[in-house]
């Protein structure tokens, strides 16, 4: 055993076992996530949800994304080919770069970086690059009309996003997810509310969920950005967005409510715990909300979200100066 | 008079390079079936819409003259598979209209029923449908759920769950027992208390209210001029009900209000449509508490059916608006001409006028709240 430890001394398997790792945690958190958001959409719609496959249909999800991996790969002509194959990985990758900057436990983080904050935000504003790519280089009315929506939306939302982030830097003067959650003698939601109320929106925006799934939105633009992808390719972008959901809960379980804190059970517990509480709320917002307009969600967040976030920002400022 | 609008290019300028066009259909999830827009587009604003149609034909009005009058009744309740039991019965009481055949009473409070409950599931299904164009997808299932009840009490009684062929001319084809009347009662306070959580879920929804408000506005000038019936219209504040205004059947005797909203945007047409469920369940519980025994089939109904020579004309209140069935008779059991009057025909008219101006997601939400049925369009 310890012979393949020292195995891992070598950086280059060292990064492969850690990517697979990475993967690995994408892959079943992504098959569960979606068995979760069927459940939890089936008991608001009064169905049952999978229950055939595996204990309470745990397994149906194992068995769509054989179906997903056993598809044909379908390249239309008309693509422009090297954009429409790098796109879905251009979304996908950032994502699972950013999964090892998490820190799950107080002593349990790959990689710990002073910047991490920054790090964490630029690239997660790296995967519109891959959903424009995606729709441009389908070259398709829809897929087009679904990638424009994306960029400008998540643009949009990414301001309000920053900017209920920047008081809790300016409290604990560190941008380190570590130090952030390690100064938290209690969750910050307590002193942030309004921040962790606009963060939470802006994130479910950037996540492109609903409400804010508009560069999806299937009564209008069959599914946007995405409409020419099949199989394992329309997988990664399936993959990516729950991956996205892991990563905006977890950053706001560890801005805001302490990340690994908790009483009784072991910290990465409680932050998994946190983590898909956070992503249920989200969930639950997906099957009660209908879909605003394009127009509307930009209204709404540069003349609400902008504007409360700003105010946010400008009262921390005076109170931590007095 | 409202100008028709303009016809669009149908080829496009290959200098313009701002604009584009847009098939949205046949094959897309929020036509409801086979209808085809071709949009003209600027980003997301759009500049004009041409609706086409044809996608679904069956040429109903064409099978009615090569059979005789009875052999169409099946026909009927599949040109709006949503309302087919009050197209069904509508048919039988045109025929009965133009032979003066006599109902019997207890058949004619049955039609009233079957009728009714028929609207409430139709106007359930768009609902249902609605939401899910706006993105909403709970209530959908919802609305469903509660539409599979109506369907199973009609099925008790009719056999089937969406064509029923319920009427006959002369009455209906099978009595109702004690076990319907009774399910038709529970259903009606059961759903008396669900419209009430429809509310609550949807209509005082924010974004709901977003989407819908101001959204689609047709006025009331526009609806008369393009012949827009039904609840559309009654959403544009013209209290215009052909149970009322031309009560057919036994609708005189029953006390129910011509339901209308202010606006005539999508919101309002929502309004008029949840109005028109609680106005259906007031109609049912009259009609079950009074219902009376006797014969469901007038005792007198020739074997041949052949309304007299000449031209005639019946108009009943669908769930969607004003269904009129013209046909011309030549004293044969083949009607020489039977010309079908169907309400989503004369509403997806309105959509090139309508259209322009609006967003894309407003297209839908648009579409949608004027509740076509693609069959009826293609009769």
């Amino acid at each position: 055993m310890t012979v393949f430890l020292h195995l891992f001394d070598n950086p280059w398997i060292g990064i492969a076992a850690g990517t697979g790792a990475l993967m690995g945690f994408v892959t079943v958190n992504a098959l569960w996530l979606i068995w979760l958001e069927r459940k939890v959409s089936a008991r608001m719609q009064r169905r049952y949800g999978p229950t055939e496959v595996g204990p309470f249909g745990l397994l149906q999800t194992v068995a769509d994304m054989l179906k997903l991996i056993g598809k044909e790969l379908i390249t239309p002509d008309h693509v422009h080919r090297p954009l429409y194959l790098i796109a879905p990985v251009l979304v996908f990758a950032p994502l699972v770069a950013l999964l090892s900057l998490l820190p799950i436990d107080a002593d349990w983080v790959f990689h710990d970086f002073d910047i991490a904050l920054v790090l964490l935000l630029a690239f997660s504003g790296l995967n519109v690059i891959g959903i424009f790519a995606a729709g441009w280089g389908s070259n398709n009315k829809y897929a087009l009309l679904g990638a424009v929506r994306a960029v400008a939306q998540n643009i949009s939302y990414e301001i309000p996003l920053l900017l209920a982030v920047i008081p809790i830097v300016l409290m604990t003067r560190s941008l380190s997810l570590h130090e952030i959650a390690s100064a938290q003698a209690y969750p910050f939601i307590l002193v942030q509310p309004l921040a962790f109320i606009i963060y939470f929106i802006s994130a479910t925006a950037e996540t492109n969920r609903a409400p804010f799934d508009i560069p999806e939105a299937e009564s209008e633009l069959i599914a946007g950005f995405h409409t020419e992808y099949s199989g394992m390719r329309f997988g990664a972008f399936f993959l990516a967005e729950f991956t996205n959901m892991v990563i905006v809960c977890a950053v706001a379980t560890i801005l805001f409510l302490g990340g690994w804190k908790g009483p009784l059970l072991p910290g990465w517990l409680w932050f998994f715990i946190k983590v898909y509480g956070l992503i249920v709320v989200m969930m639950i917002f997906r099957w009660t909300f209908p879909r605003l307009r394009f127009d509307q969600l930009m209204t709404f967040a540069w003349a609400i979200l902008v504007p409360l976030a700003l105010v946010n920002l400008l009262v921390t400022i005076v109170v931590l100066k007095l | 008079m409202t100008p028709l609008a303009p016809s669009m290019q149908l080829v496009p300028d290959e200098q313009d390079s701002e604009t584009y066009y847009l098939n949205m259909g046949p094959q897309h999830p929020s036509t409801h079936g086979v209808l085809r827009l071709r949009l003209h587009l600027e980003g997301e604003r759009i500049l004009g819409v041409e609706p086409v149609i044809g996608y679904g034909h069956r040429a109903h009005e064409k099978m009615a003259e090569n059979r005789d009058y009875l052999q169409f009744l099946p026909n009927t309740s599949r040109i709006d598979y949503l309302s087919g039991m009050i197209y069904n019965l509508g048919y039988c009481q045109a025929i009965e209209k133009a032979m003066q055949i006599e109902v019997p009473e207890r058949a004619e409070y049955i039609r009233i029923i079957c009728g009714e409950m028929n609207r409430i599931s139709s106007h359930l299904l768009w609902f249902g449908t609605y939401l899910l164009d706006l993105g909403g997808f709970t209530p959908f299932l919802y609305a469903f759920d509660d539409r599979e009840k109506i369907l199973d009490i009609l099925d008790s009684v009719t056999g089937s769950r969406l064509t029923y062929s319920y009427g006959r001319f002369g009455g209906v084809c099978m009595d109702v027992d004690d076990t319907f009347l009774r399910a038709v009662a529970d259903f009606c306070d059961y759903f008396a208390k669900r419209i009430e959580e429809y509310h609550k879920l949807v209509t005082h929804n924010v974004i709901f209210r977003h989407r819908t408000k101001g959204v689609g506005v047709m006025g009331a000038d526009l609806e008369l001029d393009y012949a827009v019936t039904g609840p559309c219209l009654r959403a544009a504040g013209v209290a215009r009900d052909v149970r009322k205004d031309e009560p057919y059947g036994i609708y005189e005797r029953f006390d129910f209000d011509v339901v209308t909203a202010e606006g005539g945007d999508c919101l309002a047409r929502h309004m008029v449509r949840m109005g028109e469920m609680e106005q259906s369940l007031k109609i049912i519980g009259q009609a079950v508490r009074n219902i009376p025994d006797g014969p469901v089939m007038a005792a007198k109904v020739p074997k041949r059916i052949r309304p007299p020579e000449g031209e005639h004309y019946f108009a009943c209140e669908s769930g969607r608006g004003h269904f009129g069935m013209y046909f011309r008779s030549d004293g044969t059991d083949v009607p020489v001409r039977m010309k079908l009057r169907t309400p989503s025909f004369v509403h997806v008219s309105t959509m090139p006028v309508v259209l322009p101006g609006t967003m894309l997601a407003d297209t839908v939400a648009i579409l949608g709240s004027i509740d076509i049925v693609i069959p009826e369009i293609d009769r």
